[in-house]
């Protein structure tokens, strides 16, 4: 009964827990802080916890698996949610809610969709466009294809996928966060190629210069471009010249447009839609990119929060093991303590102030040690849209820190409230008489 | 092993302490189990004997180039060629663009160069004969309740038909079989469409392929075979280039993630958190035992066979928890592929898994049995006994 009862708070505290803001926890920590402070029974559970915490040192080894265990959960957890948290941060940064792309309709990515020369054409007249200087619309054509290239740090023949972005004049005004960062820009109808620094640093040859071969042909690499977010993975040419090598004429992928404000998207979606000469998909870029990472962001987090909970499982009857031994090997002087008048409230609640405590150092290492390896390390994957491998660095933000914290203690507090709760019930008679 | 129920009730002598010490190995190899099948997965991809025989060409350009269709007929007359098929990426998805389907728009003889996969030879003979027929893996028929004589809709993400809708409409003529399980979650999720309904539905690709599989008779000659394949169409505006499926499929999932260096990291901190975790319940376990032992010393065990028996407990305490653990994995990951649908590869638990499985099981049980057990042996028995 007992058991069950537990076992529902268990439940209902952990429900709880999962939803509470920081803040929430900073009212709790403080009003804890203050019962233990101003009321009998806190003061006594103070003292209580207060002998267990000084004698700690003695059982450094069982103490440490509870550090060690709740660390590895909290290392293991940061490190693959900030994977998740990277790679979307990297995809989000590249929309803005002020531009928007036209694909063809029922195209999933940018390199899936194909607009004739007559759409090109149309799309750029429709209303709530920016213009520039000389008075025309802001709508850049861009045609997106792979390129394959041999990947640094593999054999000769290891190639990986590059995506290739062919564009003209206006996708520099689409997207003024791109700057030439070494050489120059391609020079119009030239083989000539700029490389994103992701792209450089994942391909090998990719360096002013140098010149690559795609397919049959060769090109010359002449500058690096920094964008600071998805087009750092890309490469970039001439739209007509990648055009002439990938046999598309003069058919574009997409279309990208910077409008007047983020406002007048909807105009312009409509525009378009309702145009019966188009058949196309519009949506603002923050929406594209956001899409387009959503399915791999979901996956990396569920394997993050799968291995984490298996982890935590594990930490977690550690914990328990750890201390029902402490309170085992207590159980005499608290049978006295509570023989002497202590009640079983504080008693509780020192073992579990106790097993927290160990939980949230072990937390904060965990989530120091994720931090100070995984925060901006760089990976890559083939996945969400691109046909490129996409470079991204991990990040461990502070929300992901304080996530760690949260299981942490979550982890410490179920480790803690069964063998409390055993101290707690064990008569005092039996107790006083074991040894 | 006639000490086994000694070493066995000692092992349970305090319950609580092991099943908890236990379900932290069950936890730990449970995870092992899972971590390791997705790293043999996809480090197994592609790799098969018939694999070994196949030859994949694509665009040398990249791989979302197309090639002629032309090209099937001068690579059959490559000589080491028993036969070539070809294929074109589809991009179908069910009902939500999320539901993603393995589909490929193939030329007839396709399955014939797969002798992995079984389709029996009515439903063949129906696939050769029904212009808009498919051919379903069984797990993928599974997940979406597909049986033979369905007409289904399927929207492609890449190509529209003629009307320029995505939704096209197929009918299920016959469920594909995986001979080989232990490859087969693949097959199983393949759907297969004629190229010529598909060719002629799509006014988007015009007698153009995604890529040719040939097959060659001669394992040894698949390297000369695929240069000669890729000599065909030098300096031409087309360019190939020809690999083993082996190395194809090897390149793509390395290109996907580098799993092998995320399973290491977290299997690392899992097997030092369980070192220190089933070391320290070993430690309490002997000094709690202390008087016990040296009882047994006195009538005459010696100090030999007293750490063998801790040691013994030990790898025994490992062994339980981790038999048990890899043996949810199994259940576990049996359980995730019919429900995830092969999105993730991931190897069913089998021999090599095992075999390292019980290696570590018995690497970690004597490293953490080791040292109670060098206590247990050096115990003096007049100390012990007096509780010194």
């Amino acid at each position: 009964m007992v058991t069950f009862l537990l076992l529902v708070l268990l439940v209902a505290v952990l429900a709880v827990w999962v939803v509470l803001p920081w803040y929430g926890v900073v009212a709790l920590a403080v009003l804890f802080a203050g019962w233990m402070l101003f009321t009998r029974r806190g003061r006594q559970a103070a003292s209580v916890a207060g002998v267990g915490i000084s004698t700690l040192g003695q059982r450094l080894g069982s103490s440490a698996v509870i550090v060690i265990g709740i660390a590895g959960v909290v290392g293991v957890l940061v490190a693959l949610l900030a994977m998740g948290e990277g790679y979307g941060e990297t995809l989000r940064k590249t929309g803005s809610a002020d531009t928007a792309i036209v694909m063809r309709g029922a195209s999933a990515s940018e390199v899936m969709s194909l607009l004739g020369r007559d759409s090109v054409v149309l799309i750029p007249q429709a209303v709530g466009i920016a213009k520039d200087a000389k008075g025309q619309p802001i709508a850049s054509p861009e045609l997106v294809v792979a390129a394959n290239l041999p990947i640094k740090s593999g054999s000769a023949d290891d190639e990986g996928s590059v995506q290739l972005r062919g564009i003209g004049e206006q996708a520099w005004a689409v997207r003024p966060n791109v700057k030439i960062v070494t050489g120059r820009t391609f020079r119009p109808g030239m083989r000539e190629l700029i490389v994103g620094q992701g792209a450089a640093k994942q391909f090998a040859g990719l360096e002013p210069g140098h010149e690559v071969r795609l397919g049959s042909q060769s090109w010359t690499v002449v500058g690096v471009f920094a964008a600071g977010d998805a087009m750092d993975s890309e490469v970039w040419g001439d739209a007509d010249v990648v055009a002439d090598t990938y046999r598309r004429g003069s058919s574009r992928a997409s279309v990208t447009v910077k409008l007047v404000d983020p406002g007048a998207f909807a105009a312009f979606k409509t525009a378009l839609e309702t145009n019966p000469q188009l058949k196309v998909d519009v949506s603002t870029t923050l929406d594209y990119y956001s899409k387009q990472s959503e399915g791999m962001t979901k996956v990396i987090r569920a394997i993050g929060i799968t291995v984490g909970m298996i982890m935590a499982i594990g930490a977690m009857f550690g914990a328990l093991n750890t201390m029902f031994a402490a309170v085992a090997a207590r159980a005499r002087e608290i049978a006295t303590l509570r023989a002497i008048g202590f009640r079983g409230l504080p008693v509780v609640v020192a073992v579990m102030l106790e097993t927290m405590l160990l939980a949230l150092l072990g937390g904060v290492i965990g989530g120091l040690f994720a931090w100070l390896v995984f925060n901006g390390y760089s990976a890559s994957t083939l996945a969400g849209g691109s046909v490129g491998k996409l470079s991204f660095e991990l990040a461990v933000t502070p929300a992901l820190l304080w996530t760690g914290l949260k299981w942490a203690l979550a982890i410490g507090f179920i480790g803690g409230l069964f063998p409390a709760v055993r101290a707690a019930r064990l008569p005092v008679t039996t107790a006083l008489r074991e040894l | 092993m006639k000490y086994l129920h000694l070493i066995w009730a000692a092992l349970f002598r305090r319950k609580t302490r092991t099943i908890l010490t236990l379900v932290s190995i069950i936890a730990a190899f449970l995870l092992f189990g899972l971590l390791d099948a997705v790293r043999t997965g996809f480090d197994d991809a592609g790799k098969s004997a018939n694999g070994a025989q196949r030859l994949q060409t694509g665009s040398k350009l990249s791989f979302i180039q197309t090639l002629p269709q032309s090209l099937e007929a001068r690579i059959a007359q490559v000589p080491g060629v028993k036969m070539v098929t070809y294929a074109n990426w589809f991009g179908g998805a069910y009902q939500d663009p999320h539901n993603q389907v393995f589909s490929f728009a193939v030329e007839p003889n396709y399955i014939d160069l797969y002798p992995e996969i079984e389709v029996s030879a009515a439903e063949r003979k129906a696939f050769d004969d029904t212009r808009t027929g498919v051919l379903v893996g069984e797990k993928l028929a599974e997940r979406f309740h597909w049986k033979v004589g369905d007409k289904i809709p399927l929207q492609s993400t890449i190509f529209p038909n003629r009307e320029g809708s995505k939704n096209w409409t197929f009918d299920v003529v016959g469920i594909m079989h995986s001979k080989d399980k232990k490859a087969g979650g693949w097959y199983d999720q393949m759907f297969l469409l004629h190229w010529k309904y598909f060719d002629e539905t799509t006014p988007y690709n015009r007698g153009q392929v995604g890529w040719y599989v040939t097959r060659v008779a001669d394992v040894n000659q698949a390297d000369r075979v695929a240069k000669a394949i890729d000599a065909i169409s030098a300096n031409s505006d087309h360019e190939t280039r020809t690999q083993t499926e082996e190395a194809a499929t090897a390149s793509w999932m390395k290109q996907l993630a580098d799993v092998g260096l995320i399973v290491t990291s977290i299997m690392g901190a899992v097997f030092f958190t369980l070192l220190l975790l089933s070391g320290n319940t070993m430690m309490q376990a002997v000094r709690e035992r202390t008087s016990e032992l040296a009882v047994l010393k006195t009538i005459g065990f010696s100090s030999r066979s007293v750490m063998s028996m801790v040691l013994a407990e030990s790898v025994l305490l490992l062994l339980l928890g981790g038999v048990l653990g890899l043996a949810i994995a199994m259940l576990v990951i049996e359980g995730l592929q019919s429900a995830m649908g092969g999105a993730i590869p991931m190897a069913p638990v089998d021999a090599s898994i095992w075999t390292h499985g019980l290696l570590l099981m018995v690497a970690i049980g004597l490293l953490v049995g080791l040292l109670p057990a060098m206590r247990a042996m050096r115990l003096n028995i007049v100390d012990a006994l007096a509780g010194r």
